[in-house]
């Protein structure tokens, strides 16, 4: 990549991102024009004192859909750097950010709190609370049956996510087939699909602050995650201290995309196909794949929860359906591509 | 400079290695020859601390290398692998860059000092031509001397090379071995070319069935008596008379 290509790119998506932000809230059953959402902004701001919004106008952008948009933007670039960095960490390209159990752990939580009304003392953030719960509990049994001798080993991390996930899905099917209650399924699997309707400024604060602490710490250890993909004991050589990296890795990671599980549900194949795309464009520097990942990771998203407000409007679609929809046909290119190998060096 | 002391290592109940003591001094370039299964790689993973031995104790500078930190032996040795399979692809600078890790802090960014190394390992293992292919296109040959400037960058005090000839041609076993014995560095590589090893080596060291059985000089190593009894072959010794190094051919009985 030459000098100027790097900070070029990442300028456009900025831009990318600021203009499908905008225009994600120009859309829905109000119109409602870019120039009114961004004086609105800067008065809220406190930068502008005039806005020609009118107050349904005004609640309608700064209560509803602004909140949702920057949540899409951070649930995209969060479950896009998870993915980055799962890949690393197991070496593997299939993996994503729930293969270490995350989201069916979650999905028990949800479901338990939709069905039987668990934790229904704290109100509001039963779902979240419960869900997050879940999904730590489900981390930590992986983390803890993959430790051999104090060391993580990685065949044993990717077989115990898969039996916990197992085991996880089984117990919420359970509560699904128990249940007598009217619609209850349905809610489940709305929450499984995922959705950004819940989205209110009160509860974008945790994900953003993770986001912003995993991101950081991800790309000031890019060269422990580049040194990864040559294997463990090249990465040994190279001075990393494996164990101790893992860890932390799993930590982190667990963390970010619990908290994003918590206020979406588990959207599926963002955290998948962002990576893959992003290496496809600039190569496997995880100085580049991380910042690249979250910004196109963020884009996709807010493109894809706009078409779930709208597309069978009043209605809204699962988000989890439509990135599916749209991620398949484009992953399904990618493998046809014979420039990009899927690390397997063909 | 680097101390082998009574290792031994076991897999479950088998025993790889049996009591293994041996020396390594400074800018020697030491050729561990053997068998297949003698425990040459076996052997090289404990010095470079991928495996943990049973028991006995590996030091350098007279300390014991498990108390290392792993950035520190990392700055000491460098590595040369069989194979080293990459997950997705890097360029070749960025991969010769990796050898610089073990110097980088959280927020250091590489520098011009580090650029200048990098130039200067691949030029060595003339490598500078490929800078900008991707490594996964390339041949084996290539690769490894890919790797080998990656390890050149690391500006270890000592090389760890297992097989390092393995998939090159004629040419390209001759010129890496040129390459590495003039690094004034300390070399330790598991070689499977007898010719290779008596033409380069200044020591070596024979294992057969996980144990030292000799060590010396390729002259006094490499005799009729002990490649009949280490690797089964009848041998002729006689010198080349280009290299006036020793020179081995080799036939069965049959």
């Amino acid at each position: 990549m030459t000098k100027y290509r790097y900070p070029l790119l990442i300028l456009a998506l900025m831009l990318g991102l600021l203009a499908s932000m905008t225009f994600a809230v120009m859309v829905g059953s109000v119109d409602i024009t870019p120039r009114i959402i961004w004086e609105l902004l800067f008065t809220k701001l406190g930068l502008s004192l005039e806005t020609t919004a009118s107050n349904a106008q005004s609640i309608i952008i700064w209560e509803i859909r602004l909140p949702r948009v920057v949540l899409a933007a951070i649930v995209g670039a969060a479950l896009s750097i998870s993915g980055a960095a799962i890949q690393a960490l197991v070496k593997n390209s299939i993996a994503d950010p729930y293969i270490l159990g995350v989201s069916s752990g979650a999905s028990v939580g949800a479901t338990s709190v939709i069905l039987l009304g668990a934790f229904s003392v704290i109100g509001n953030y039963a779902l979240s609370f419960a869900a997050f719960l879940g999904a730590i509990s489900a981390v930590i049994i992986v983390f803890l049956l993959a430790r051999v001798n104090g060391r993580i080993s990685v065949v044993r991390l990717l077989l115990a996510g898969f039996a916990i996930s197992m085991v996880f899905s089984a117990i919420t099917n359970f509560m699904l087939m128990m249940s007598k209650q009217q619609g209850g399924i349905q809610a489940v699997m709305h929450w499984m699909l995922g959705s950004l309707a819940g989205a209110k400024w009160a509860n974008l604060g945790i994900p953003f602050i993770i986001f912003l602490l995993v991101f950081t710490l991800l790309l000031l250890n890019y060269r422990q995650l580049n040194a990864l993909l040559l294997g463990e004991e090249t990465a040994a050589t190279l001075g990393i201290n494996l164990d101790r990296f893992r860890i932390l890795i799993i930590l982190f990671v667990s963390l970010l995309t619990g908290v994003v599980v918590a206020v979406s549900g588990s959207i599926g194949f963002v955290g998948l196909i962002i990576p893959h795309l992003v290496r496809m464009m600039a190569g496997s520097n995880y100085k580049v794949v991380l910042p690249i990942s979250a910004l196109i990771g963020a884009i996709f998203l807010v493109w894809a929860d706009m078409v779930a407000r709208i597309v069978i409007a009043p209605e809204e679609m699962p988000i989890g359906i439509i990135t599916a929809v749209c991620g398949s046909p484009f992953f399904i290119w990618m493998l046809r591509r014979r420039r990009y190998s899927f690390g397997d060096g063909e | 400079m680097l101390q082998v002391k009574d290792i031994s290592f076991s897999i479950a109940d088998k025993q790889i290695l049996h009591n293994i003591t041996f020396s390594i001094h400074q800018g020697k370039f030491v050729g561990l020859i053997g068998p297949n299964g003698s425990g040459k790689s076996t052997m090289l993973k404990i010095i470079y601390r991928h495996l943990k031995q049973t028991s006995g104790m590996v030091t350098l500078y007279e300390d014991d290398i498990i108390h290392m930190a792993q950035r520190k032996l990392a700055q000491e040795i460098a590595v040369v692998s069989q194979e080293t399979p990459v997950l997705f692809d890097f360029t070749v600078k960025d991969l010769v860059l990796m050898g610089r890790t073990p110097y980088k802090k959280w927020l250091a960014n590489d520098n011009q000092e580090d650029f200048a190394i990098v130039e200067e390992s691949m030029h060595l293992a003339n490598v500078q031509y490929l800078e900008n292919r991707t490594f996964n296109q390339l041949s084996g040959g290539e690769k490894k001397r890919v790797m080998l400037a990656r390890a050149l960058a690391q500006q270890a005090k000592i090389l760890i090379l297992d097989e390092p000839t393995n998939h090159l041609d004629i040419e390209h076993q001759y010129q890496l071995m040129d390459l590495v014995k003039d690094l004034p560095i300390t070399i330790v590589a598991a070689l499977h070319d007898l010719n290779l090893a008596a033409g380069y080596c200044d020591e070596l060291l024979v294992m057969k069935d996980g144990a030292l059985f000799m060590e010396g000089t390729p002259e006094e190593v490499l005799t009729e008596e002990t490649l009949k009894h280490v690797f089964h072959v009848q041998a002729g010794i006689s010198k080349n008379p280009f290299t006036k190094k020793l020179h081995l051919f080799f036939y069965t009985e049959q």
